[in-house]
């Protein structure tokens, strides 16, 4: 009756996000009194895990599920639930995650809460934490079948480490054929992506043209951080429409996320509200983004940005 | 090829959101509701499909009478008939089994659902939808094209983007890039008079008992005021940051 949880990897490796969930999962066998098993697939070595929660891992290696698909994976994972007679199933927030789910939840009869951002505040009955109106309210849960699936909200819990370790087994699921098929993929592999992102650094069209993001993407690269931009940057081509974030784009639920010459105007701010801590650089003082910020600068970007990449570069040499 | 397109009916993005009933109902009060805007996408992706491929399209909520104005306004785009699930929507689940009813029993090729809806941002629905019909599905879909029974799509992954082939019958979950921005329709007089005699069909729900239930909701806590920092003294913000808010 462990609580089960699905740990992401790529190319061998585990996302962050797969250690959060392996937490989440950890806190919630807590409440319940029972252990944590996570599913990992063709992932290299499974032993990290154990420091996160973890009992038991369940190890699928197969060629065929080297690229992701939901139906597949959902069914993977479904295997081990039968398998485990697991009744809680963890799994992150990220783009797989979410596209597997649904069709997981269809499988198991199981409800199904996405985006959850704290532990259960009760077990009995099951009552989850979750943002709603694009983060104006949130919205408290519960769920009523007897399995349950519980989507964490990236970067919501954060990552407890404890001094476990984790056993390995094999587990060999059948695997069904695919009917949708990867036919290629385009991703830059070395860059932090949004979701994963803990600090993310974002220019509005304050920054005037594409050819000024120089300094955007410099002040992200001493962070450590992901960059993201305003929806007029997107439509205006200045960068990539996976870079748009806001309501009707992507979710940012962010450590740190750091707003260069954009208005705050309540779509872009629906969308990054989950963020924690926001710092907003703007010539305007009455832009709406102020209100919405927790450190703001009133300045132009275009002195304040090189001279806040300077004094970081100075900064993270001393640590 | 026959296209359902499912309409959620939210409250607009601008709109303030507040709850009655000890927190535990929303408040509709003097908000004004819109085409959920991930659904818009799909709707005009179907109305190409309409008009360069030939194509019908049928729009759907799951709601009680107060969504009809946004189906009329679908319809008022260039939808051919409108269908309301008469319950009230309560889960994803029991909106996602309504709306495989109709789509296994009506003979559609192709389901165009939004990727989340921008009340309950739940995400669940056309994955659900899917899971009950055994039909593909293509998530956080960013463009589509249909060539006979065949699709390509594109979907947006963490990072970058992915594309994929399947066939029909087929779920969507779309976004912006199914369309570009500039191309979404805005309901003209000619339509809106169209719209009025176009079918709008009621039909009763089948059971679907919700696995969930909202229990209560809460607004997040007040912000405190933002603290200014100086353009001569980015040091204490990068002190503020490291100390006070420790996340550099
Ligand atoms: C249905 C709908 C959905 C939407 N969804 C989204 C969404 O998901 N995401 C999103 O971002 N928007 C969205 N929008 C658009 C949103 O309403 C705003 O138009 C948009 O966020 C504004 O972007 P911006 O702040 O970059 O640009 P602007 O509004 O042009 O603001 C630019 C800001 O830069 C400042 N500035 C100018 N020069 C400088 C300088 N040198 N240094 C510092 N600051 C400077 C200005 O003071 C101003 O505040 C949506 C709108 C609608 C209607």
């Amino acid at each position: 009756m462990s609580v089960l949880v699905y740990t992401e990897s790529e190319q061998g490796h585990f996302k962050k996000a797969a250690l959060e969930v392996a937490s989440y999962a950890k806190a919630v066998a807590d409440q319940l009194g029972t252990t944590v098993t996570a599913v990992s697939v063709n992932a290299t070595d499974t032993s990290v895990l154990g420091n996160y929660g973890v009992d038991k891992v369940l190890h699928v290696a197969s060629d065929q599920l080297n690229s992701f698909n939901a139906s597949a994976y959902a069914s993977v994972i479904k295997q081990a639930v039968e398998n485990e007679n697991a009744k809680v199933i963890i799994v992150s927030s990220s783009a797989d995650s979410k596209y597997l789910a649904p069709l997981l939840a269809v499988g198991l009869n199981a409800g199904y809460a996405s985006n959850v951002v704290a532990a259960p505040s009760g077990t009995s009955p099951f009552t989850v934490k979750r943002p709603a109106f694009t983060n104006k309210a949130f919205e408290n849960i519960q769920i009523n079948t007897e399995v349950k699936i519980i989507g964490v909200s990236n970067n919501a819990f954060g990552l407890v480490e404890t001094s476990g370790s984790a056993s390995a087994e094999d587990f060999s699921p059948t695997i069904p054929g695919f009917a949708v098929k990867v036919e290629s993929v385009d991703k830059a592999t070395d860059k932090v992506t949004i979701a994963d992102a803990e600090i993310v650094v974002s220019g509005g069209r304050g920054l005037k043209g594409p050819e000024n993001w120089g300094m955007i993407e410099e002040l992200a690269e001493v962070l450590g951080a992901a960059t993201a931009c305003s929806k007029p940057v997107s439509d205006l081509g200045w960068r990539p429409h996976g870079e748009h974030v806001g309501q009707t784009g992507k979710p940012v639920a962010s450590n740190l996320y750091i707003a260069i010459g954009i208005s705050g105007a309540i779509q872009h701010l629906a969308g990054i509200n989950a963020s924690k801590v926001k710092v907003v650089v703007n010539t305007d003082p009455e832009a709406p983004f102020f209100k919405a910020a927790d450190y703001g600068v009133v300045g132009d970007a275009f002195q304040v940005i090189p001279e806040l990449i300077t004094k970081l570069k100075a900064f993270k040499a001393q640590q | 090829m026959k296209i359902l397109v499912c309409i959620s009916h939210v409250p607009d993005t601008t709109s303030k959101i507040n709850f009655t009933e000890d927190n535990t109902k929303f408040d509709a009060n003097g908000v004004q509701f819109v085409i959920n805007p991930y659904d818009e996408f799909g709707l005009t992706r179907a109305m190409w499909f309409k008009e360069k491929q030939g194509a019908s399209i049928d729009v759907i909520n799951v709601g009680g009478p107060e969504t009809e104005p946004t189906l009329r306004k679908a319809l008022a785009i260039g939808a051919d008939a409108a269908i309301r699930v008469n319950t009230v929507a309560t889960d994803a689940f029991s909106v996602a089994k309504q709306i495989a009813n109709v789509f296994s029993n009506g003979g559609y090729d192709l389901v165009m659902a939004g990727r989340e809806s921008i009340d309950y941002n739940g995400g669940m629905v056309p994955g659900m939808i899917a899971g009950l019909t055994n039909a593909n599905f293509v998530n956080s879909c960013i463009s589509l094209e249909i060539d006979g029974a065949n699709a390509t799509a594109i979907r947006e992954i963490d990072g970058g983007k992915e594309t994929v082939s399947t066939s029909l019958p087929l779920v969507i979950g779309g976004q912006k890039g199914l369309v570009e921005e500039s191309d979404l329709r805005i309901p003209n007089m000619r339509g809106i008079m169209m719209a009025r005699k176009k079918p709008l069909t009621v039909v009763e729900p089948v059971n679907a008992s919700p696995e969930t239930i909202s229990v209560s909701f809460e607004k997040p806590a007040p912000k405190g005021a933002v603290t200014l920092v100086s353009p001569d003294n980015l040091d204490e913000l990068i002190n503020l940051l490291h100390n006070e808010a420790k996340v550099i």
